[in-house]
């Protein structure tokens, strides 16, 4: 058996014959491929790559189209619905909740970004020691991870209401003075921010921690000799080496923030400042209203900015597998 | 040997200086944890008093006179929580199931044969599960509604309102995620495994079954639980693609509560830690399987 693969290379391609014999063509692994063989891998790829096309890359295009029509929802389209870019100029120009919803979701992105996020990195480096306890920390800050921002939602309804632990504390939940947490439309997005952030930080941190007990131990002893104090080593030399982290969390980071639906859905139904592009959606499309041209406009928004993120991440993996074959 | 002998006080009062640090490190790291337990600790005490003994002037924060589980019990049995419940599992046990399965056969297709589309179809999977599923909720509630499924499993005809569909859309979207998982792992076996196995003529199917699944156990191990949870903590397609309240899992059942619990903060909080307490426990027992899945997707990606 082993003859035909050592010479697999130079034999002359051709189409397969069948059975159980060794088909030399182009790599080594074609060449011992019967034809169930090829059946079998046909099927494992093909069925689950025909539901993914059909169920999210489908649905993505027909999102894309809809956008260009004042469908309800209930008759036939015809060409009669065909708007063109009408939805997208009512967006951009008339709609009062277009732009605040588009400033609260870049504001859920920079909040993540420059506040949870850097938390996070810095548990992590606190933790990354030889310590007593530590695993009963790092417990303590990844339980609100485990929970759904459903619940995260409902648990800090606790701290916020009048009646909430917050008020109580200030002193403020009598009838007058009581601050609105969720209610007051120039507070609440802050207040649902530092829920999401409760839970953002324990995410940050496991993967980041992780991250840092992969590093060779051997560059820290390094830049120790070289008299580097711990500051300087974790940020010319640890930080850098995690560059793929980084890129993970970096990416996370803008998708949660682009996806974040859940706990303002909860709240208040995402209104009342609290509008994000998601809430948007199906607001307009999946409410009494069925604007589903309108709503698919604002989806495709989304989508425009989700693909930036999806883009850099894909094409970081395929140059990380690309060099994996080398 | 004389810079051995100037050295040594130094080292002494090193360590001196780092058993300090190391105690104000632990002081900062309890009150951060404790901070950190807070709103959870505040919904465990609240979920325990009675409504009359939170309504005085002192309001929530207030010792405690009286503790009970009633508000516990309001909540599991007014809120429909077994039923609920039973509506998770029925859900996520064959979501994650099938998921892994479908995943594992990805992964391995994708991590064993340098066939040409693998990467670009691995781009594809990953892309769906990154994408934010809002996007195409309008299109797939129409598909939803217009697709017919055997009255067998639907009790409309349509995928809609079903545990069907909505399991279906769980394993859809989650493969990409386990299928970008399982082909690191992949990669990390022996490459000859496979080689060798092929050149015994083995099968596919047969190396897939015996030599790749069992070695892949402890990746697998970590994503079920992983998956579980996620699953589980789903609300967004429950609540737009399940439209029974009788039919949606827990999570999603949440939402509903709002209206009925609205005036009671204690029983809201009951209800809502009735919720999270399946997941916290999963993550207690099973730590290291959870957090494995978590850095598996991250290691290479």
């Amino acid at each position: 058996m082993s003859g035909p693969i050592a010479s697999g290379a130079s034999a002359p391609s051709g189409p397969p014959t069948g059975g159980a014999v060794v088909q030399p063509r182009r790599g080594r692994k074609y060449s011992l491929l019967t034809r169930r063989d090829k059946t079998t891998l046909a099927l494992m790829v093909g069925i689950p790559t025909f539901l993914c096309l059909f169920f999210i890359w489908f649905p993505t295009i027909v999102s894309v189209l809809l956008s260009f029509t004042n469908w309800r929802g209930i008759s036939a389209i015809t060409s009669e619905n065909f708007v063109g870019i009408k939805n997208y100029v009512t967006l951009f120009t008339t709609y009062p909740f277009f732009w605040p919803a588009v400033a609260h979701n870049l504001l859920w992105l920079l909040f993540l970004s420059f506040i949870a996020t850097p938390i996070g990195i810095f548990v992590a480096v606190l933790l990354d020691r030889e310590m007593r306890g530590t695993r009963i920390y790092q417990s303590a800050f990844f339980i609100p991870v485990v929970l759904s921002l459903a619940v995260v939602g409902f648990i800090w309804q606790l701290m916020y209401t009048s009646q909430g632990f917050i008020n109580s504390v200030l002193g403020t939940n009598g009838r007058d003075n009581t601050i609105d947490w969720l209610g007051n439309p120039s507070l609440n997005i802050w207040a649902v921010l530092v829920a999401a952030s409760w839970r953002h930080v324990g995410y940050v941190m496991v993967l980041y921690l992780a991250g840092l007990k992969s590093v060779d131990p051997t560059l820290r002893e390094a830049a120790a000799i070289d008299g580097a104090n711990q500051r300087q080593t974790f940020i010319r030399v640890v930080f850098p080496v995690m560059r793929p982290i980084n890129i993970v969390i970096i990416v996370i980071t803008v998708i949660e923030s682009l996806r974040a639906f859940d706990i303002a859905y909860i709240i208040n139904r995402g209104k009342n400042g609290l509008e994000l592009l998601s809430i948007l959606i199906v607001n307009n499309s999946l409410s009494e209203a069925s604007l589903i041209g309108f709503g698919t406009a604002i989806a495709v928004v989304l989508l425009v900015i989700s693909l930036v993120p999806i883009t850099i991440f894909l094409v970081r993996t395929s140059r990380s597998s690309a060099a994996d074959q080398i | 040997m004389t810079a051995v002998a100037t050295t040594t006080p130094v080292a002494v009062r090193r360590t001196k200086r780092i058993r300090w640090q190391r105690v104000v490190l632990h002081l900062f790291l309890i009150s951060l944890a404790i901070v950190w337990l807070f709103p959870l600790l505040w919904v465990v005490y609240t979920a325990f008093r009675p409504y009359s003994d939170t309504a005085g002037p002192d309001g929530y924060v207030s010792i405690a006179k009286t503790l009970t589980l009633d508000n516990f019990t309001s909540a599991w049995n007014g809120a429909q929580l077994p039923q609920k419940f039973l509506n998770t599992l029925i859900v996520a046990v064959p979501a994650v199931i099938v998921t892994l399965f479908v995943s594992s056969m990805l992964g391995f297709v994708f991590s064993r044969f340098s066939f040409k589309l693998n990467i670009l179809l691995l781009m594809l999977f990953t892309a769906g599960n990154l994408l934010p599923p809002q996007v195409i909720i309008v299109p797939l509630t129409k598909l939803y509604l217009f697709l017919p499924l055997p009255k067998l499993i639907s009790d409309n005809g349509v995928w809609y309102d079903q545990y069907f569909g909505l399991i279906a859309i769980n394993i859809i979207f989650q493969t990409g995620f386990c299928t970008f998982v399982l082909s690191n792992y992949m990669k990390t076996l022996s490459k000859e495994l496979v080689e060798a196995a092929l050149v015994d003529g083995a099968s596919v199917w047969t190396i897939y079954r015996k030599v790749i699944l069992p070695l892949c156990r402890p990746a697998l191990a970590a994503l079920a639980v992983l998956e579980f949870t996620f699953i589980y903590n789903d609300f967004f397609w429950a609540l737009f693609l399940m439209k029974s309240g009788s039919k949606r899992p827990v999570t999603s059942g949440l939402n509903d509560l709002q209206g009925a619990f609205f005036t009671d903060n204690n029983q809201l909080a009951a209800a809502a830690l009735l919720v999270a307490i399946p997941t916290i426990v999963v993550y207690l027992v099973l730590s290291k399987q959870f957090v494995r899945g978590l850095t598996l997707g991250s290691a290479k990606g």
